[in-house]
């Protein structure tokens, strides 16, 4: 028992800022410095999930709900002009709303947030790390998020995986067991771009395939920051889809 | 390899597995008809004393009827390897004692064998099929289903529990629910290609599969590995049993509501998983390992940041296991909850920590000495209760082993300056099987590759640790109450992509 008060009382747990700048190695964003780019197209090639397209002035341009963050592009790039920088991507957002890491869902929705997590397919990464928003680190529920146990209470589902054969009909009913207005997350770059895999018999794809998506987070997996920055859009999403019932 | 027709394959793999003394690793099938073979049934066996693997491969002839004398009825470990070969490629196993479907649900049609050549990679094919759940019947008797969606941040899987009163009497689990046809996504592709899938099997064992596949087809090269890329390629495998391990043991906590070591073991992680981004700029040390050796170095400034972070982390799992150690209330929830007898886990042909903590000594590290690790000093842990606490104590040990390892392989990192980090244009021997196995935190993780003369994958089979051991969990729980399946379950940490893949 002494152990475990000193534990609790020892205070080495420290909850942190929220900060999406990864560690110098880290596979973040993708910049192309242009000047350097010879055209060659290598870095097309080599992309195992097609996410690179050409542009009219022949630079790269990254989809990043699909891009899986492996790093192939840079390896293969002839003039060395693509490097990875060590920031996050982060969210891409389908709707209007303002991302504001700074303030607390309870001065957005004057209540908590509650997030269901749902898996489609995953690999169990973005699960890992979503289970990892819990930590003491990220204490997701300083900022008035909590995960619940069924969709019946969720407000926000986040997905993580591509959608398969087996998991559809579960997809659509936890979907449809959420209470109107609702907003769903495709966490990571199966759910989001679905080509990780690329098509087999198993799978039916990138979860717009199946239900509306507001919000893509990219990443492979995701960071948790990442996926914290998400959720506070989320909450700006439910705030006005409240005030369209409402007004209703 | 012993080879023999279809009919003489259960009379092989008794001769083979030597009296039931060499564990049964892993039985699938391969469609060689393209190969002017037809279809073929490989039987793997670990031979422990040997330090290898025999493999029986059972031919059947072209037109030949796909059906052969199964092996569950002699080797228990048999039996959902048989249902997969059925689900995936329709050969029967004439004698089966349950031969529902096991990794295709209600949607696929029957008859549909999504393995064989004849079917496209995208076959979308709908229709429908039986899927049975085995409940048990009886006066007074009920049932309970839990999942496929489940109430906290885990994996699908659906389980139906047969009760009696408070007991369980049965258990059966509907898995397979992330089956994505990985074995199928990866034929015709590149290794190279085929690799980047490969590290996506799983999260938790990225790197075990990655190595594992290495393995398999560096084999079928004749080119060998630097020695810095093994010692690279260690310390990866051994951070990943790291993090899991630690997290494992959290976890553990969560399923008796045991809340400060819970945050004790998820923020040991969380560091543990901030030093993988630092090493190989991927929380799950994805990116770094591929045929040949490795992409980049550990450098100093790398390794420093090992030390220093395993220094923090050693400290403090010890507290961990010290509190776990002392609380009655816990030690009243682990101890004789959840037990597999050793012969139970001989029977299945368990691996990794639900093999060693009922007694059953198994550990590829050794049985198999890939790599480097025939040089490294470690022991293999192993407990006799064969219940949540064994498990626990397996992992805790094995944790504190695996802190060394790093420690010891950091060192030779430092001391060895050989430079050579890869080989590069490796050239694979076509249409000969080859498997490569690697220690994963569940256990051994075992790749069979095949590659065709156009240097493509023919066929990828992935016997992951967590395949071996799922059958122990129905096991472990007969007589338990449902309040402890949560803690049963997170005692064996199962994968559940690495199943279903």
């Amino acid at each position: 028992m002494l152990k475990l008060l000193e534990a609790i009382f020892a205070g080495r747990i420290q909850t942190e800022d929220i900060d999406t700048v990864g560690s110098k190695q880290f596979r973040g964003e993708l910049n192309c410095n242009t000047a350097q780019c010879d055209k060659c197209g290598e870095c097309l090639k080599v992309c195992p999930v097609s996410a690179i397209t050409i542009n009219e002035y022949s630079r790269p341009i990254i989809d990043y709900k699909k891009c899986v963050f492996c790093g192939r592009c840079v390896e293969a790039c002839t003039g060395c002009a693509l490097y990875h920088s060590n920031l996050e991507a982060l969210p891409e957002i389908l709707a209007n709303s303002s991302v504001d890491v700074g303030r607390v869902i309870d001065e957005k929705t004057g209540r908590s947030l509650h997030v269901r997590h749902l898996d489609a397919g995953s690999c169990n990464a973005c699960d890992f790390e979503m289970g990892a928003l819990s930590n003491p680190l990220y204490d997701l529920h300083r900022f008035g998020i909590s995960f619940v146990a069924s969709p019946r209470h969720a407000d926000v589902v986040m997905v993580t995986g591509v959608v398969t054969r087996n998991l559809e009909k579960a997809v659509h009913m936890t979907y449809e067991a959420m209470e109107d207005p609702k907003v769903v997350i495709a966490v990571g770059a199966c759910a989001a771009g679905g080509a990780t895999y690329g098509e087999t018999y198993a799978i039916v794809g990138a979860l717009d395939k199946v239900l509306p998506v507001d919000i893509f987070i990219p990443g492979c997996p995701p960071r948790p920051s990442a996926m914290i920055v998400a959720l506070l859009a989320a909450a700006d999403l439910y705030l006005e889809r409240s005030k369209i019932i409402v007004d209703k | 390899m012993i080879k023999v027709k279809s009919t003489g394959l259960r009379a092989a793999a008794n001769v083979c597995s030597h009296n039931g003394r060499n564990p049964l690793t892993a039985m699938f099938a391969c469609d060689e008809t393209i190969l002017g073979q037809g279809y073929a049934v490989y039987c793997l066996f670990e031979d422990c004393h040997a330090h290898d693997i025999k493999v029986v491969r059972a031919q059947f002839e072209i037109n030949e009827e796909l059906k052969y004398e199964s092996l569950t009825p002699l080797f228990p470990s048999a039996a959902w390897y048989e249902r997969e070969i059925f689900d995936m490629f329709g050969i029967e196993p004439v004698g089966h004692p349950d031969l529902r479907p096991l990794v295709l649900h209600e949607s696929y049609p029957e008859g549909f064998y999504p393995l064989r050549k004849d079917i496209a990679a995208d076959a979308d094919i709908h229709g429908e099929r039986d899927f049975k759940i085995a409940t048990a019947q009886g006066e007074g008797l009920f049932e309970v289903a839990v999942g496929p969606i489940h109430a906290g941040i885990i994996e699908p899987g659906h389980f139906r529990f047969s009760q009696a009163g408070e007991a369980i009497l049965q258990l059966d689990a509907k898995l397979f629910y992330t089956h994505r046809g990985i074995e199928k996504a990866v034929e015709g592709k590149t290794v190279d290609e085929a690799l980047f899938i490969v590290e996506r099997i799983c999260g938790a064992c990225s790197v075990a599969n990655t190595l594992s596949f290495c393995q398999a087809v560096e084999k079928l090269s004749e080119k060998s590995v630097p020695r810095r890329a093994w010692l690279i390629r260690t310390c990866l495998a051994e951070l990943e049993r790291l993090y899991n391990h630690v997290g494992d043991t959290g976890n553990l906590c969560a399923g008796v509501g045991f809340t400060v070591p819970n945050n004790i073991g998820a923020r040991l992680k969380e560091l543990l998983m901030r030093c993988n981004e630092q090493v190989a700029g991927n929380r799950f040390l994805r990116g770094m390992i591929v045929p040949g050796g490795v992409l980049f170095d550990i450098d100093e400034e790398k390794r420093n940041v090992i030390a220093s972070t395993l220094d923090i982390v050693e400290k403090e799992y010890e507290r961990l296991v010290q509190i776990l150690s002392e609380q009655d209330g816990f030690l009243n929830r682990v101890k004789n909850t959840g037990v597999v007898l050793k012969k139970t886990a001989i029977d299945l042909s368990m691996v990794g920590v639900g093999a060693r903590a009922s007694g059953f000594r198994r550990d590829s590290r050794k049985d198999l000495a890939y790599g480097i690790y025939p040089e490294l000093s470690f022991d293999v842990i192993t407990e006799q209760a064969g219940d949540v606490y064994a498990r626990l104590l397996v992992r805790e040990k094995e944790f504190m082993e695996s802190i060394e390892l790093v420690q010891q392989l950091v060192d030779l990192l430092n001391t060895e300056h050989t430079s050579e980090l890869r080989v590069e244009d490796l050239t694979y021997r076509a249409e000969e099987g080859s498997w490569g196995v690697s220690e994963s935190a569940r256990g051994s993780d075992l790749h069979w590759v095949m590659l065709d003369k156009n240097q493509k994958i023919y066929r990828l089979f992935v016997r992951s640790a967590s395949y071996p051991n799922w059958p122990a969990l129905p096991v472990a729980l007969q007589g338990e109450i449902i309040p402890d399946f949560p803690l049963v379950n997170k005692s064996f940490e199962l994968c559940y992509a690495c199943l279903d893949r």
